[in-house]
């Protein structure tokens, strides 16, 4: 059996379909569920019971959304261009599963655990922004179209300080495999030394997510729902699906770069005995808890505002902040060698 | 606040912090909304919900034809059709309300001199058709007899302020 999956073609093949829907099914159903968390999170910080009928605990609202939300016309308007309207949610969705293949969930478990992998991610992330434009721009009204230019500047803004803070990480590691970044944190996770630069990716994956209080493509007071406001049924579905499940990334990010990924907290006894992706689940749902508190507590940035903090706050902030790393790592005598893990 | 001060709070986050645990502690708070469907608010008695036609103990109707209800109503919502009877009473032989037209003012309750035409404690009449919802004196006789207990009870209950 093994012989037929390691060392024929087909079986490779099998092997990989296999490797991509255990990661891709668990993360379907983690959207549908974030949904659910989402709006029952929401509900109580405001003090409302959220949905509460469908099944026990709202279980099986998720479901009838998307049972509502596919049995529902796909309108294309008249002035759209229709082949790039179409192919939009299709390139956020595939986006946001593409980039789960590097994301290891144990020790070296990973579908694709490439040495480039941050850098995987954060091109990934960068192309994210493509399915927003073209959704505004195909969608020829202006509300898709200022949501889209929004958009584009807002995660460009802040791709520019999530580099540079992913680059600080890499000074602290000397490799760029996501693999070697969790082990690099054995000793202390890096959200402790560099808790700063943690609070600015935090904020800045808010603002590439396009979350609240960032939520200015959307901004559903200004523009009705920014550039999927002509999208119905299952197109806006995709968008939707992609949405959350850059969210659950990004959280993934968060907690690889920052919170020791697979890592228990402490090296002792009960910790260890809780096998490594349950860790890294628990992280990432701590995160996804953290994004949708801050959506509950904080209202929407101006536009201006949101340029700001981008530009003049945390690009300098996690430049000094990268350079200091470096004088640090160099004056301390820490610094990684080339291919090795410290 | 000094120039330093302003810096360092900007810069600790203390007002963020400060917001998030405030929203924090209010998960833990008891819910203000009522789980609608299994659980209802309280009413006044002077609510004004669906109309009903009311009854004597006797199970005489109390309308008496006399068309203050139709006369006052400014939504125009009410049409009665009277004649007299064998026994030389006066009595309607149509009395419609186009609910979709009323706005649940609840001046015919007020115009009424025999309490006949009551709004009452229903709220829950929506329908799937708007025929539905075009009353006649049969609909508006079964509403009353099927809510006479809570009707007679609002009505004694509002009387000291009439």
């Amino acid at each position: 059996m093994a012989q037929f999956f390691y060392h024929t073609l087909t079986g490779q093949i099998i092997l990989m379909l296999l490797e991509t829907l255990a990661v891709l099914v668990p993360l379907l159903i983690a959207v549908a569920y974030l949904t659910l968390m989402e709006r029952k999170v929401m509900a109580a910080m405001q003090r409302r019971r959220g949905p509460n009928v469908n099944g026990p605990f709202g279980m099986f609202q998720a479901f009838a959304d998307a049972i509502k939300m596919i049995t529902k016309e796909t309108v294309i308007p008249a002035g759209a261009n229709r082949a790039l309207f179409l192919f939009a949610p299709f390139l956020t969705f595939s986006l946001a599963m593409l980039a789960w293949a590097v994301i290891p969930t144990g020790n070296g478990l990973a579908v694709a655990d490439i040495n480039v992998g941050i850098l995987y991610l954060l091109a990934i992330s960068s192309l994210g922004v493509y399915g927003i434009l073209i959704a505004g721009w195909a969608s020829n009204s202006r509300y898709a179209f200022l949501g889209g230019l929004r958009s584009a500047a807002q995660m460009v803004s802040y791709e520019v300080s999530i580099g540079l803070v992913i680059v600080s990480v890499l000074l602290a590691v000397g490799s760029l495999n996501l693999n070697d970044i969790v082990l690099a944190q054995r000793h202390i996770w890096f959200c402790v030394p560099m808790f700063p630069m943690f609070i600015v990716f935090f904020i800045s994956a808010l603002a590439e997510t396009n979350r609240a209080p960032f939520d200015l493509p959307e901004g559903e007071s200004e523009l009705v729902a920014g550039f999927f406001v002509e999208y119905s049924s299952l197109a806006f579905g995709l968008f939707f699906l992609g949405e959350y499940a850059n969210m659950i990334l990004m959280s993934g990010m968060i907690s690889i770069l920052f919170l020791g990924g697979w890592l228990p907290p402490l090296g002792l006894a009960p910790f260890t005995w809780v096998p490594g992706p349950l860790w890294l689940i628990f992280k990432i749902l701590f995160c996804l808890f953290v994004f949708i508190w801050i959506r509950a507590t904080f209202p929407r940035f101006r536009y201006d505002q949101l340029m700001r903090l981008g530009w003049k706050v945390f690009l300098p902030l996690s430049l000094v902040w990268m350079i200091a790393t470096a004088g640090f790592l160099m004056a301390t005598g820490l610094l990684p060698q080339v291919g090795g893990v410290n | 606040m000094g120039a330093l001060t302003r810096t360092f709070r900007s810069f600790l986050l203390t007002e963020l912090v400060g917001g998030m645990a405030s929203t924090f502690k209010m998960m833990f708070q008891p819910k203000v909304t009522l789980n609608y469907p299994y659980e209802k608010g309280p009413l006044s008695p002077r609510f004004r919900g669906e109309h009903a036609l009311r009854r004597y103990p006797n199970g005489e109707e109390r309308c008496i034809a006399c068309k203050l209800c139709e006369a006052t109503c400014p939504a125009e919502a009410i049409t009665i059709e009277a004649e007299e009877r064998d026994d030389g009473s006066r009595r309607t032989t149509r009395y419609d309300i186009d609910m979709t037209k009323c706005i649940y003012c609840g001046l015919c309750e007020e115009a009424c001199p025999v309490d006949a035409i009551v709004e009452g404690p229903n709220y829950e009449f929506a329908t799937e058709t708007r025929e539905e919802l075009l009353y006649d004196k049969d609909k508006l006789l079964e509403n009353g007899d099927r809510w006479e207990a809570l009707l007679a009870r609002r009505l004694e209950y509002d009387a000291p302020y009439r």
